[in-house]
């Protein structure tokens, strides 16, 4: 069977491509590819390809946050991705994958929300990510997220008509100041396979995990978000293993992301 | 390296999932126990037996899950001209095929629903089970017929010896006060006939509410007493009747 | 930055104590009862103060349809899902993206203790529904849920117990209720197999160091095994009667 093939590999500390078990694919991040969105971001990573649009909209604020933006992250796995994306609404992996990198986002602070307010209780900017799963090789979570934040980092207002209230839509590519992005969250994913820890899964290998546990950190460091997925289990040890990877690993992603 | 085999709990003791029961190798993993790290553990909310070295827990709930060997008591739910499907009362439908149920050759196209129709109700034995639960059923056994009138009782699959009791005597208590025919199938459904139906069914089912509490066989006796003010029966209904 | 929220309150511990009166390391009163429903297999309620779970399971039962049978396991379906009148405001009525979230790791959760493979072609339907939502709402819905299942007779290697912990005013504290969890810096919800080192649910939000990190995990696992010893009272009390002394 597959996974006792995989399981034997990873025991006796190989990896089918041959990676170190805390290595990642090659990734390849693209900004500024839809010029129809405020921001977008694309991901290749190992063949995994998600793609991330940043749309700005005035909204109400949420009434327990008049002075603050919104911010709201949408996911979606595109049939064409895997056999086994099913058209209609998000499944819970499609789900999740978008509270996850929401999570990271949000915890993070990476936006200054209050800097996105037009008039306290009335008006404020609502900004609304999309990522979409273009392909899907494994470790979708750490691509979706990489994409997110390159998103918000290379996102820029579009005009906003004082008068009227109103973000004018005039089909060219939004040319206002950047958004007041002022921290980089990275997700690293922990996976668990044959008692071992390792990152960025190619789609086998994922198949074959027992477990995950996702970690984000902030520019500084610390960790601001968790997630733990799959059947299996992490011990506290395990756990703690995992966020020293996550930091050490955010890192090294952050450094591919655009400057603040 | 030896370890001490040792027993934690005792005979009856009620646990729940992965309570300790036993240590050491020498206790075998019956049903509803499992082993892990060398200790023995129970897998349900159940009763602890003990016979010699194997220990099992006996579920106080759960669905039924056919074994082959088992008579049980199903319900004719659909057929196609070849078998039928029968109800078991149970997550997995079970298979009758027209060989196993009528002992002359059948015409083929006959409408097989001469011989047992949707709706009807058998006392059959469970023929085989596939490891992924396909089951076939036979007549071809002693005890196997339609059972005609009466009603049908359900119980916990695992309550089912209480039900029957040490040799038989449950039942035979039951039947001697009540008057009635009994028939008890392993997946829980009993069947009962005869003029005291209603004191038979509430028998079966205070020894449902009741079968983790000792004692059980005195409380029957004593409630059945009371119900009927001393007298048993006076005509058992026989089979055919 | 963040940016403070209407209605905060001032401190959210003051000497040392919690708004309702707890110490950071106290629990609220905890509530367990199982067998509660009639036509579910197994039933059970947790709660934690004023946040109420109810969880139902039904099944084993044959799947539909067919074609989603697993040949060799019994599916595992959850729905945790909260009735619009459990919070202060009136939350819209179905399923959202965050119930379908919870629904998710509690399934992966217990799917790490069930076996499955004794029911193989079945689905195992266990529906956690909250009445009353005062924080930690997914914590007493696997507690709940847990219970349930050993009251449904179906197979588990062990229970699951799950606690909340976090920090409010830069104090950690376990059981997290209301306001804290509205207005406090970190959440994180925690179940593990019994009172094991072996975590099956974790979900962190909010700014921690590797060693809160680490603490926490400690006060999530000592205010388990609280939990486990509750949901393991609360079976035993099901079958009143029944006789549970060790051999001597």
């Amino acid at each position: 069977m597959k996974e006792n093939f995989m399981r034997k590999l990873i025991e006796s500390g190989k990896r089918l491509d041959g990676r170190a078990f805390d290595q990642y694919r090659p990734i390849q991040i693209e900004t500024g590819i839809v010029t129809s969105a405020e921001g977008s971001a694309r991901i290749r990573m190992g063949k995994s390809l998600v793609v991330a649009g940043v749309k700005l909209d005035v909204k109400e604020p949420y009434p327990d946050t008049p002075n603050q933006g919104n911010l709201m992250v949408d996911g979606e796995f595109i049939p064409f991705a895997s056999p086994e994306f099913e058209p209609g609404p998000p499944s819970e992996e499609a789900v999740e994958l978008a509270r996850v990198v929401d999570r990271a986002v949000r915890e993070s602070h990476c936006i200054d929300l209050e800097k996105l307010c037009i008039t306290p209780s009335e008006l404020v900017w609502a900004v609304n990510i999309d990522i979409h799963v273009l392909d899907h090789d494994g470790n979708l979570i750490d691509a979706a997220c990489l994409a997110a934040v390159a998103a918000l980092l290379t996102a820029r207002f579009p005009k906003f008509d004082k008068e009227t209230k109103a973000v004018v839509r005039d089909q060219k590519p939004a040319s206002g100041e950047r958004l007041p992005v002022v921290d980089r969250p990275v997700e690293v994913t922990i996976w668990k396979l044959a008692g071992k820890l390792l990152i960025d899964p190619e789609m086998e290998e994922q198949e074959s995990a027992e477990a995950r546990v996702t970690m984000a950190t902030k520019e500084d460091g610390r960790l601001c978000a968790m997630q733990k997925g799959g059947k299996g289990f992490f011990t506290s040890n395990e756990l703690l293993q995992a966020a020293d990877l996550a930091v050490e690993k955010g890192n090294e992603l952050r450094a591919m992301l655009p400057a603040l | 390296m030896e370890a001490k085999s040792e027993l934690l709990v005792r005979e009856r003791a009620l646990v729940t999932p992965g309570d300790v029961i036993a240590r050491g190798m020498e206790y075998l993993p019956g049903p509803g126990t499992y082993r892990e790290n060398g200790e023995l553990k129970s897998k349900v909310l159940g009763l602890v037996r003990l016979k010699e070295r194997l220990v099992t827990v006996v579920s106080l709930s759960g669905v039924y899950v056919p074994k082959p060997g088992d008579g049980i008591i199903g319900k004719i739910s659909d057929m196609s001209a070849t078998f039928w499907i029968v109800d078991l009362n149970s997550p997995y439908d079970a298979l009758l095929n027209i060989s196993e149920a009528v002992p002359e050759f059948v015409e083929h196209g006959t409408d097989i629903s001469v011989y047992y129709d949707i709706g009807d109700v058998i006392y059959v034995k469970v023929l085989s089970v596939s490891r992924t639960k396909n089951v076939s059923l036979t007549m071809n056994d002693y005890r196997a017929k339609k059972l005609l009138g009466g009603r049908l009782l359900t119980v916990t699959a695992t309550k089912v010896p209480r039900v029957i009791g040490r040799e038989g005597s449950m039942i035979e208590l039951i039947k001697k006060y009540t008057g009635c025919l009994i028939t008890v199938g392993q997946n829980g459904v009993i069947w009962v006939k005869g003029p005291n139906e209603d004191l038979a069914a509430r028998t079966v089912h205070l020894i449902e509410r009741e079968a983790h509490i000792e004692g059980l066989t005195e409380r029957v006796t004593e409630f059945l007493e009371n119900e009927t003010k001393g007298k048993p029966a006076a005509q058992q209904l026989q089979e055919g009747d | 930055m963040g940016g403070s929220k209407v209605g905060a309150p001032e401190h959210l511990i003051i000497k040392g104590k919690r708004l309702d009166g707890r110490t950071p390391g106290d629990f609220r009163p905890i509530t367990t009862d199982v067998g509660v429903l009639s036509h579910a297999k197994g039933s059970a309620v947790f709660r934690f103060g004023n946040t109420w779970a109810m969880a139902g399971v039904m099944g084993p039962h044959e799947m539909h349809p067919k074609g989603l049978q697993d040949p060799a396991n019994a599916t595992l379906r959850t729905r945790y899902f909260m009735a619009p009148f459990s919070t202060w405001e009136r939350s819209r009525p179905g399923m959202s993206r965050r119930s379908t979230e919870i629904s998710k790791v509690i399934k992966e959760a217990m799917q790490q203790v069930l076996f499955l493979e004794e029911y193989p072609k079945t689905a195992i339907d266990l529906y956690m529904e909250i009445l009353q939502a005062d924080a930690s709402t997914r914590i007493a819905a696997i507690n709940a849920a847990s219970m349930a299942m050993a009251d449904a007779g179906i197979p588990m290697r062990d229970l699951i117990s799950a606690v909340s912990v976090g920090r409010a005013d830069g104090v950690l504290i376990l059981d997290v209720a209301g306001l804290e969890d509205n207005f406090g810096d970190v959440d994180m919800a925690v179940a593990t197999v019994a009172d094991k080192d072996q975590f099956v649910l974790l979900q962190v939000d909010g700014i921690i160091t590797r060693k809160e990190f680490e603490t926490l995990l400690g006060m999530a696992r000592k205010g388990i095994a609280e939990v486990y010893r509750k949901q393991k009272e609360a079976l035993i009390r099901r079958y009143p009667g029944a006789t549970m002394e060790a051999v001597q």
